[in-house]
């Protein structure tokens, strides 16, 4: 993996030279976004052969890997030994409407169709499964290529079916005439009726993708939902709205656990709510969720039915004298992901990335800068009600990188990595260095010394010395990391941008 | 186009449906493929029906499970055992759906069929087929392929049987998890046809890999293998075995571990023996009673009868009794409601002094439980006591307990209760029927539910069949009766259904002197609503009473409401004045 196995040795691996690779959906000059194309979710599959987009319409897209050929493992390597590591890349493979705007009449709410998350499940006979949500309901696909077919031959040509005596036609319902003359009794002679034959059905090498809703899991939530996230068991998962965790089985839709309720009995005493929740990569006892006061509560599932109590909870102590009106709301976690091997895990708050180590409870062992700029302008933030954007965060497959989107279509990359200075700027357009100004990010103090906790990319590169002002409308909030290479998927309103180094 | 000849068609039309666009068409066409299979014959049906049905397998759902279903029994179809080896082809590909009911069934078709086939056709199709399933590429085939191992294996050759181990304990260690749980749930049934010298060498490796995985899933239902494999084992290797590991499940870490202990902990106890209960799992026993999580709590109490069924009277009163006093005033109410629902039981356990003495405070103090569940699971139970220490000691406090639920405020609460009227009533004694429910039932007549009132007509009708219907003649009839000059319809309306509803019980001559009077009276209601009812009442009662008194009372009575202003009336009115000519014709 790209300069992760020298990291070790060697000190931090190099930054990464972040490179255009693809778009979809791009937008000509002048052209306006529809709303309903706006893409409101991303993810790789596990194996990152797959990516899906989710929108606002309500529609899920899906594209797949074209430069990796599905050969046996010793010819993929042979192949690599002779040329050059490619990067990945996609092509549009099909997409489905997942969601309809609905209306519950009980509550007198109009649902959405948008399209809040989506998550790959354990792929089997080669077909492709995906859960994905809205603000309310969360399905079950099925995308599967199917070969088409057609019934060349019947007994009966059904354009002559006219002169029928109609009481014959209908097999629909098991007690008619027909069926009484075919009852048990009936002797058939013991070689068969030579005359009757089975439909021919002729299989054509055309082949077309099918998407089948497989479930729909029943409304299990007052608030709206914000995660879904699989269990590595593979036969459960979760679902998270403001107050509560839900637990699911992914074959029993009617049926859902309720496992975490922060709800108080009294709602005027509700001081926190849940935000973002994951289960744990590996260990399907343990998940995760973040809350709008800035706080991380690892749960286990093992010690209780509800989890109402945390098994661990990860928390930064407020500096002294920093508090103002925003200190609140720009606490708020927005997204956590858990890395690879489960023993980080990521959070994004609105003016900072950090970066957790579940074993350590104390304080974050890094935070990443990056809208400390922006400081200064809460107040007009709150106005325009950006300081409540919620922005994702991804980890690299290797866990040594770090990426979140900005406003003006800007995306950050930090090293993760012990030492690194990495921290680059990047515009989700077709030059992505455009914006970059090379101002090395100042190497911590701290580096080498007892704690490994460091502070960088304060430095805000770029936007203020361009002239150009942060252009509030135009937010990347959703982006993914291929699970294992250095590819950055994300989303700048309508169109999706890919990345490689 | 073929030509088919008319008597044919419709064979044809369900041959043609087996591809129709509708899927309704599609499913009764394989849930009669049997017809199918007779009309192609034995032959065709080999060579071209089933290869037809294995090419068609990406179908819907519904019409895979149907089609698993009938190959399951289609041997007779395809020629007798010697050919059941071609059914296996479609079954195989029924195993790899992602659907898990559809697998499921095709595997109890494979088993169905595996355990009929002769031993050499086993080894030449059903063995290959086991071993391509357990290497398949996806998962749900290594799932589907762990429950047929035991049919594969009683008729193997040894090496083979070398070999279907060695696999078996492959899928024990598969990356996936489902895998490896299908390999925990179905390692007992594997057992039980694995020849005893390799079941503690071999067998017993793979579940202790299975006890130690990482996933509480996998875990929890290895628990279940526990007491599959200490049935088989020698008494003193399943005490050196398999009691290790359920002590030690009963502490695991997972609480759905420990929940799965309670509730097999007393099947693990006859595989275990007598002297290692008493040692070894009471002592388990009692910490799962007194887990911290209320869901084990609530397993463990739910068995706290068949526990201590297992023991000695002396022993469960010194070990599981105080917790079952503790249990009885738990902070969940689940807890309370699941020792509620057994505890009755214990009363013929303990015997009669001991009943009294530890029990009785028990029941009591449930029956004053907060709870509404609670009391009526206590209630349900009241026959099991009865039976040892009589009832009086308890109907002092039931009464309470009744007249509570009776008036409960959530109405199923109230329909619960209405249920054991009739229980209750032959436990206490016409006396103490009289004394205090008999107002109770009469209440429900007119509550503010239909499912009550309902409830309680059935309930009438339930009670004259016990007493008899002298004594529902002096005590339900008049109350009833007098209820026909409510001033509410719906009321009124109750008067007619619980009469349609005892007249069987009580026969032909009170329905005609007490009932049809009131009925007679009741057409000339001012409710339409009533008088339909009315003509649809006295069509029920033309069975029961005499011909005389149709042809005198009840005809003349329906003429009148045929002439009903109202449509509906007049309409049944006319439905029951056929039927009175129906069976007047059928007489004669």
């Amino acid at each position: 993996m790209n300069g992760g196995d020298d990291a070790a040795t060697s000190g931090p691996p190099p930054s990464l030279e972040w490179r255009f690779s693809q778009v979809f959906g791009e937008r000509t000059a002048g052209e306006e976004v529809q709303e309903v194309d706006i893409i409101s979710a991303i993810e790789f599959d596990k194996s990152g052969d797959h990516l899906a987009t989710g929108d606002r319409g309500g529609r899920v897209v899906l594209f797949e890997r074209t430069d990796t050929k599905d050969h046996g493992g010793s010819r993929k390597d042979l192949e690599q030994t002779d040329y050059p590591v490619r990067h990945p890349e996609f092509r549009y493979k099909t997409e489905f409407q997942s969601h309809e705007p609905e209306f519950d009449y009980l509550k007198s709410l109009e649902i959405e169709e948008k399209i809040n998350k989506i998550r790959w499940c354990q792929p089997a006979n080669g077909a492709l499964f995906l859960l994905s949500t809205n603000d309310k309901t969360i399905k079950y696909w099925k995308v599967q290529e199917k070969k088409i077919k057609k019934i060349s031959e019947m007994n009966i040509d059904p354009s002559e079916s006219s002169n029928i005596p109609p009481q014959l036609v209908t097999n629909g319902l098991p007690a008619d005439k027909g069926h009484d003359y075919l009852s048990k009794d009936f002797s058939f002679p013991p070689g068969g009726i030579p005359s009757l034959r089975l439909p021919v059905v002729v299989t054509s090498q055309e082949t077309n993708l099918v998407a089948r809703c497989r479930r729909v899991y029943a409304h299990a939530h007052d608030y709206h939902i914000n995660s879904i996230s699989n269990s590595s068991d593979g036969e459960t998962f979760i679902s998270a709205d403001d107050l509560r965790v839900n637990l699911w089985n992914l074959e029993i839709s009617n049926q859902s656990f309720n496992i975490v309720d922060v709800k108080p009995t009294n709602m005027e005493d509700l001081t926190e709510v849940i935000t973002s929740a994951e289960f744990h990569p590996i260990h399907c006892n343990m998940l995760a969720y973040s809350s709008s006061k800035g706080s991380i509560r690892l749960i286990d599932m093992r010690q209780s039915a509800l989890c109402d109590s945390h098994t661990k909870l990860f928390e930064e102590p407020e500096a002294p004298g920093s508090r103002s009106f925003f200190t609140e709301i720009i606490a708020s976690i927005s997204d956590i992901k858990f890395s690879k091997d489960g023993r980080y895990i990521l959070s994004r708050d609105y003016m900072t990335l950090k970066l957790w180590d579940i074993n350590m409870d104390s304080g974050p062992v890094a935070s990443y800068q990056v809208h400390e700029h922006l400081r200064p302008r809460l107040c007009d933030l709150y106005e325009n009600d950006s300081i409540f954007d919620k922005f994702e965060c991804c980890l690299s497959g290797d866990g040594l990188r770090v990426a979140t989107g900005s406003y003006s279509n800007l995306f950050r990359v930090f090293g993760a990595s012990q030492g690194s200075t990495e921290a680059a700027t990047l515009e989700a357009s077709k030059n992505p260095m455009r914006r970059q100004i090379q101002t090395p990010a100042r190497p911590s103090r701290s580096i080498g010394s007892m704690t490994r906790v460091v502070r960088r990319g304060s430095e805000s590169p770029g936007t203020e010395a361009n002239g150009n002002a942060y252009d509030f409308t135009t937010k990347l909030l959703h982006m993914a990391w291929h699970p294992t290479e250095n590819s950055i998927a994300c989303a700048a309103a309508n169109s999706l941008y890919m990345y490689y180094a | 186009m073929a030509m088919v000849d008319e008597p044919l068609y419709p064979i044809a039309v369900l041959i043609d449906e087996l591809k129709n666009d509708d899927i309704q068409l599609r499913l009764n066409s394989i849930r009669r493929l049997s017809t199918i299979a007779r009309a192609l014959g034995e032959e065709r049906t080999r060579k071209e029906l089933i290869p037809f049905l294995s090419e068609n397998s990406d179908d819907d759902d519904e019409v895979l499970l149907a089609m698993a279903e009938e190959l399951g029994v289609f041997i007779p179809f395809v020629g007798g055992i010697e050919f059941a080896h071609v059914l296996l082809p479609p079954l195989e590909s029924l195993c790899t759906v992602e659907e898990t009911c559809v697998r499921e069934k095709a595997v109890e078709s494979l088993c169905k069929i595996g355990s009929q086939m002769k031993e050499n056709d086993l080894v030449e199709s059903f063995v290959p087929l086991v071993k391509r399933l357990a290497g398949g590429e996806w998962f749900a085939a290594r799932v589907s392929a762990c429950g047929i191992f035991h049919v594969a294996y009683q008729g193997c050759t040894d090496v083979l049987k070398t070999e279907l181990r060695a696999t078996y304990s492959q899928l024990c260690k598969d990356d996936m998890p489902m895998v490896r749980r299908a390999a925990a749930s179905n390692l007992g049934k594997f057992a039980t046809t694995v020849e005893s010298t390799f079941l503690i060498a071999e067998i017993m490796t793979m579940f202790d890999d299975l006890t130690k995985d990482d996933q509480d899933s996998v875990r929890l239902l290895a628990v279940e293998g526990c007491a599959a494999l200490g049935k088989l084992l020698e008494p003193q290797d399943c005490v050196a075995r398999i009691l290790p590991v359920i002590v030690n499940f009963s502490q695991d870490k997972s609480w759905r571990v420990r929940y799965m202990v309670a509730n097999q902990l007393y099947e693990l106890c006859e595989a275990v023996g007598p002297d290692c209960t008493r040692t070894d799992l009471v002592p388990a026993y009692v910490r799962l009673l007194r887990d911290n999580e209320a869901e084990v709590r609530i397993a463990a109490a739910g068995k706290v009868t068949k526990f201590c069924r297992l023991l000695n009277p002396e022993l469960a009163i010194q070990h599981i009794l105080p917790c079952v006093k503790e249990l009885s005033s738990d902070s969940s109410q689940h807890v309370r409601s699941a020792l509620a629902s057994v505890i009755m039981g214990m009363a013929p356990i303990l015997g009669k002094d001991s009943t009294i003495e530890h029990l009785l405070p028990i029941f009591l103090s449930l029956l004053k439980d907060e709870f509404p569940d609670v009391r009526l699971n206590i209630i349900s139970k009241l026959d099991q006591v009865n039976q040892v220490i009589g009832i009086d000691l308890l109907s002092q406090s039931l009464l309470p307990a009744i007249v509570e639920l009776a008036e409960d405020r959530h109405w199923r609460v109230r329909l619960a209760i209405i249920e054991y009227v009739p229980l209750l009533a032959s436990q206490l004694g016409i006396g103490f029927f009289d004394d205090k429910l008999g107002a109770l039932c009469m209440q429900w007549l007119q509550d503010k539910v239909y499912s009550i009132r309902e409830a309680a007509a059935n309930n009438l009708k339930r009670l004259a069949e016990e007493f008899g219907p002298e004594w529902a003649m002096q005590h339900l009839v008049p109350q009833v009766l007098d209820m026909v000059n409510n001033p509410h319809y719906l009321h009124r309306m109750m008067v007619l259904r619980a009469i349609s509803l005892m007249a069987p019980v009580m026969g032909s001559e009170i329905t005609c002197s007490k009932f049809l009077p009131v009925v007679v009276e009741a057409s000339k209601d001012r409710v339409p609503n009533i008088k339909f009812n009315v003509a649809k009442l006295l069509q029920s009662l033309i069975p029961i009473v005499d011909q005389s008194v149709v042809d005198k009372t009840i005809r003349q009575c329906l003429v009148d409401l045929s002439e009903d202003p109202d449509v509906d009336v007049r309409y049944f009115a006319n439905q029951a004045l056929n039927s009175i000519d129906g069976s007047t014709a059928a007489q004669s």
